[in-house]
C-alpha cells in the first residue's frame, strides 16, 4: 500500500499558542485514519492544514508524493465541523450547486443512494435536523468523487442512533476504496471505523498505529481502576495515578486484588475490564477525552 | 450548468425566496415615491410669479402692484430665467430694456397673465416658449430610486458576504475549486440583475400614474442606472472584503449611507449649500447618479452632457474593485 497523503513537521501558531507543534504522519491509500484528541488538542488545525484551508507556518503536505497544488481541491472531499448552508434553497438545489463546481461530479441519484437523502431531498436547508444535516454535508463532500475524504468531527452532537446511521454511510464510502481522515473524540467511533489511529494532545502526535496494536502494546491483561481517595502514596508494580484514579494493568489479577485488599484502600467504585481506546487515551494524556 | 451560472442561480433563488427582503426592496421605494408625490404635490400658492428685468420707476405696469402677483427682479435676461419660465417656476417674464415679454403657452397662469397685462404692455414684443411644469416628484424620483439602489447594493452584497464569512459559507466555498474572483463576480452579477430589474420596475410602475417628465433618452437613463449599480456594488465589496462582524458592517454601512443620502441631494438641492459641502458630495457615487439622471430627465441632457458623471462613476467602480480585490480574504 502506498501513501496517499503525507505530512511532514507541520507547525501552526496562533498568537503565542502553538496549536500544532511539529506533527508528521502518513496515510496509506484506502484506509480510514482516525485523529483522536481532546478539545483543543489541535485536531481541527491539523486537518484544515491538510485540506489546504489553513496555511501552515512551516512543514509540508504531500499528496501522491507531490506537494499539494491548486488541483488538490478537485480530488478531495471535505466536511467541516461547522458549516452554514446557503439559506432558502433545498437539499437538491444545494447538491446541484456543488455539482457544478467540480469537473466530474457524482450524479444526484448516487448521492441520494449513498447518503440516504431520499426523504429530505426537497427540504429547505434550514429545516434539517442535526443528523439530516450531517448526511447532507457528507453528500456535498463526496460530490467530487474524492480520492481522499476529510471528516472533522462528523458525529459530534448527534444522538446515538444518528451516529450509528452515519457510521453506516462512512462504511459504504470506505467500501469504494476512498481514503478517509476522520477526527473524533468518540472512542467507540474510532474503534468501529478506523484502521489506524493517531492520538494527539497539545499539538503533538503521541502515538500512531492500528487500534488493536496500540492496545496490546500499552496494556497487558486486565485493567483495574479504583478511586485513590487522595492516597497518592500507594505503590503498585504496573500501577499509575490518573486523575482521581489508581490504574493497574495486570496479568495476575489474583495477586493484584490481594495487594489492593492489603493496602486497606476503600474499594468502592472499583472496576476491572479489558482496556479500550478510552483507557489508552487516559493513560497517554492523563485527561479524559471529553473533559 | 457551469460554475458561474450555478453560483448566480443559487444566490438569486436565495434572494427571491426571502420574501421579506424581496418585497421590502420593491415596496420601500414605491411607498417613498408615492408618499413624496402626495406630500409635495401640485397646488401650493395661488400667486402669479412674474420675473422682470430693467424695471425703472417710470416703467409701465400697475399690475405689478397687485397682491396676488409676486415680482422677482433679475439683472438682465438670461437662459436661466427662460428655463424657469419653461419649468413653470415663473408664469411670465418681462424685459423692460428690450420691451419684450415671454409667456409659456402650456401654462394656464401665463394665459391669464396675458389678459391681465395685455393693455399695459401694448407695443411690447410677445415671445412664447413651451414646457411642462416640473413637480417636486419629477426632481426627487432619481434620488429615491438611487437611495434604494444604494441600500440594496451595500447590504445585498457587502453585508451578505460578511454573513457568509461569519457562518462558514465562504469557508465551504474555499474548499471547492472556485476562485474568489469567480465567486465574487457571481455574487455581483446576481445582485446587479436584481437591483436593475427592481429599479426599472419601481420607476415604470410609479410612472404609470405619476407620469414623470423624461425629456432625455430612456436608454441613457438605463445606462447610468446600470453604471451606478455596478459602482455601488463595488463600493459594498470593500466592506465585504475582510470584515467578519455583521454588527460592525451594518454600523459602518449606516454611518456612510446616512451622510450620502443627506448630501447627495436626494431630497433637497445642494445649490444653496456651502461650497465645501458641494465639493464633498462629489466623492459620493450617489451624487453622480442623481445629477446625471436629473439632467437626462429634466433638462433632456445627452451622452455628452453627462459624460463627466459617467467617467467619474466608471473610475470609482474600477477603483473600488481594485481596493476590494486587494483586501479580499476568504476567512
Amino acid at each position: 500500500m502506498s501513501d496517499l497523503i503525507r505530512i511532514e513537521n507541520l507547525i501552526k501558531t496562533y498568537g503565542n499558542v502553538r496549536a500544532v507543534d511539529g506533527i508528521s504522519f502518513s496515510i496509506p491509500e484506502g484506509i480510514c485514519f482516525g485523529l483522536l484528541g481532546p478539545n483543543g488538542a489541535g485536531k481541527t488545525t491539523t486537518i484544515e492544514m491538510m485540506e489546504g484551508i489553513l496555511k501552515p507556518d512551516s512543514g509540508e503536505i504531500y499528496f501522491h508524493g507531490r506537494k499539494i497544488d491548486r488541483h488538490f481541491k478537485q480530488k478531495v472531499g471535505i466536511q467541516f465541523q461547522n458549516t452554514a448552508l446557503p439559506e432558502f434553497i433545498t437539499v437538491k438545489e444545494t447538491l446541484e450547486l456543488f455539482q457544478a463546481l467540480y469537473p466530474n461530479p457524482r450524479t444526484i441519484e448516487e448521492i441520494i443512494e449513498i447518503c440516504s437523502l431520499a426523504d429530505i431531498i426537497d427540504r429547505d436547508n434550514r429545516k434539517l435536523s442535526g443528523g439530516q444535516r450531517q448526511r447532507m454535508l457528507l453528500g456535498l463532500a463526496i460530490i467530487p468523487r474524492p480520492e481522499m475524504l476529510f471528516l472533522d468531527e462528523p458525529t459530534t452532537g448527534l444522538d446515538p442512533q444518528a451516529r450509528r446511521n452515519f457510521w453506516e454511510l462512512i462504511g459504504k464510502i470506505k467500501a469504494e476504496n476512498t481514503t478517509i481522515l476522520l477526527t473524533t473524540h468518540y472512542m467507540d467511533e474510532a474503534e468501529v471505523l478506523c484502521d489506524q489511529i493517531g492520538i494527539i494532545d497539545q499539538g503533538k502526535l503521541l502515538e500512531i498505529d492500528s487500534p488493536s496494536k496500540l492496545l496490546s502494546s500499552h496494556f497487558d491483561g486486565a485493567l483495574v481502576r479504583v478511586p485513590h481517595f487522595g492516597r497518592e502514596d500507594l505503590v503498585f508494580s504496573d500501577g499509575s495515578l490518573s486523575g482521581d484514579f489508581l490504574e493497574i494493568t495486570t496479568r495476575n489479577l489474583d495477586k493484584t486484588m490481594k495487594e489492593l485488599l492489603q493496602s486497606e484502600l476503600n474499594l468502592e467504585g472499583l472496576s476491572i475490564k479489558k482496556p479500550n481506546l478510552e483507557d489508552l487515551f487516559l493513560k497517554l494524556t492523563g485527561t479524559s477525552l471529553r473533559s | 450548468m457551469n460554475k458561474f451560472t450555478a453560483l448566480v442561480r443559487a444566490r438569486t433563488m436565495e434572494f427571491l425566496r426571502d420574501r421579506g427582503t424581496f418585497f421590502w426592496n420593491l415596496l420601500f421605494p414605491v411607498i417613498l415615491v408615492i408618499g413624496f408625490s402626495f406630500a409635495f404635490g401640485s397646488g401650493g400658492d395661488s400667486l402669479f410669479k412674474i420675473g422682470v428685468s430693467g424695471l425703472k420707476d417710470d416703467s409701465r405696469g400697475t399690475f405689478l402692484e397687485l397682491s396676488s402677483i409676486e415680482v422677482i427682479a433679475y439683472d438682465s435676461k438670461s437662459a436661466d430665467v427662460i428655463e424657469k419660465l419653461r419649468r413653470h417656476q415663473l408664469d411670465m417674464y418681462i424685459d423692460f430694456d428690450s420691451m419684450t415679454y415671454y409667456l409659456n403657452d402650456e401654462s394656464s397662469s401665463s394665459e391669464i397673465l396675458r389678459i391681465i397685462t395685455g393693455a399695459e404692455l401694448s407695443g411690447f414684443t410677445e415671445n412664447e416658449i413651451s414646457g411642462e411644469p416640473i413637480r417636486y416628484i419629477d426632481w426627487a424620483v432619481p434620488g429615491i430610486i438611487g437611495m434604494n439602489m444604494l441600500f440594496s447594493c451595500l447590504f445585498g452584497v457587502g453585508f451578505v458576504i460578511v454573513r457568509y464569512r461569519k457562518n462558514g459559507v465562504l469557508k465551504r466555498m474555499k474548499a471547492t475549486p472556485v476562485s474568489p474572483l469567480l465567486f465574487i463576480t457571481a455574487q455581483m452579477s446576481s445582485r446587479f440583475v436584481i437591483v436593475l430589474i427592481t429599479s426599472v420596475a419601481v420607476f415604470t410602475g410609479t410612472n404609470l400614474f405619476l407620469h414623470f417628465i423624461v425629456n432625455g433618452s430612456y436608454l441613457l437613463l438605463l445606462l447610468i442606472t446600470a453604471l451606478a449599480i455596478l459602482c455601488m456594488i463595488s463600493f459594498g465589496l470593500i466592506f465585504a472584503a475582510r470584515l467578519k462582524s455583521e454588527e460592525l458592517t451594518s454600523g459602518l454601512m449606516n454611518l456612510l449611507t446616512f451622510p450620502m443620502i443627506i448630501f447627495s441631494g436626494v431630497f433637497f438641492s445642494l445649490e444653496g449649500a456651502p461650497v465645501f459641502m458641494q465639493k464633498a458630495s462629489k466623492v459620493m457615487p450617489l451624487t453622480h447618479f442623481i445629477e446625471a439622471a436629473r439632467a437626462v430627465m429634466i433638462d433632456g441632457a445627452g451622452l455628452i452632457q453627462i459624460m463627466p458623471n459617467i467617467l467619474v462613476l466608471s473610475g470609482m467602480t474600477v477603483g473600488f474593485l481594485i481596493i476590494a480585490s486587494m483586501l479580499f480574504r476568504w476567512d
